[in-house]
């Protein structure tokens, strides 16, 4: 089953588009969980039960939509594909590989859209979940859970900047800190934007 | 009955699977099919080949169904090499 999508990947070039899909959706589950953790580092205290429940609620909808958004557009774009491969070829693809493909790979491009924001997301809110089971490491103790989960949300959005600079052959390490300054920057705004309101 | 030995087909496919891909693919067919692919135009979308097949015994309706299966279409059967059966491995 895995050699056969592999095989459909490969001859629609869907690789491609789902790793697109997977750094553009991942980075803005992963800015997401930034704002909000920001948020909460701002404000008033907050229970670490109120910080879980917000941040997967708001993975969940980022699932949701990157599930949906990917599979009606890119149904709509390999269907498109199809009919005019079908005008070239003057005849029918429906039961070949391409129309295999066509039905198929919306549902793995989909998958990968919805399932990167969510996944980061629960990565990114494991120093939550550990603390919320009173299992905060020793070792750990001068660093707060949603500090943890801050710096993990920005060591992601650097990762995601290398795995795209490796993807455009560029040097990595600066593709890596320009994602991370587009992070640092979002953090400033939100504690600029508390401090005007005065929620801080 | 008579076994296919050769064909040769002229065959308009989809550029993907690649030239490489689809003889390999139908190479993998039999235990000693082997497989010549000539690409005879370049279009937009589509290229048309040349494509000849030779074995000991060629599943005719097997290649063809694969071709198609490839997103592919016979256009004609071009050239053919059949071989009866020996006399010596009928049995009895």
């Amino acid at each position: 089953m895995f050699a056969r999508l592999r095989y459909l990947t490969e001859l629609t070039q869907s690789q491609r588009i789902a790793r697109r899909y997977f750094v553009t959706n991942g980075f803005d589950g992963v800015l997401a969980m930034l704002g909000l953790l920001m948020g909460f580092r701002v404000s008033a205290t907050v229970s670490i039960e109120v910080m879980i429940g917000a941040c997967v609620g708001t993975a969940v909808a980022l699932f949701m939509s990157g599930l949906s958004s990917a599979y009606i557009s890119e149904s709509a774009e390999k269907r498109h594909e199809l009919r005019q491969l079908e005008k070239s070829m003057v005849t029918s693809l429906g039961e070949s590989a391409h129309g295999e493909a066509a039905r198929l790979m919306p549902w793995l491009i989909a998958l990968v859209n919805g399932l990167s924001p969510l996944l980061l997301a629960l990565l990114i809110l494991a120093p939550l979940f550990i603390a919320q089971q009173h299992a905060w490491p020793d070792f750990l103790a001068e660093l707060s859970p949603l500090d943890s989960a801050i710096i993990g949300a920005l060591s992601l959005t650097f990762l995601l900047g290398v795995f795209l600079g490796h993807l455009n052959e560029r040097f990595w390490l600066w593709s890596g800190i320009r994602a991370l300054l587009i992070a640092i920057v979002t953090a400033g705004i939100i504690l600029l934007l508390n401090q005007f309101m005065g929620l801080s | 009955m008579a076994a296919v030995t050769r064909v040769m087909l002229d065959v308009l496919k989809p550029h993907q699977p690649n030239a490489l891909e689809f003889a390999s693919q139908l190479a993998d067919m039999g235990d000693d099919y082997r497989v010549n692919l000539v690409v005879q135009e370049l279009d937009d979308k589509t290229q048309s080949i040349i494509l000849t097949i030779s074995g000991q015994q060629i599943d005719f309706d097997a290649v063809t169904q694969h071709i198609g299966s490839m997103g592919g279409s016979v256009h004609s059967i071009d050239e053919v090499d059949v071989q009866s059966e020996a006399p010596s491995t009928i049995p009895g």
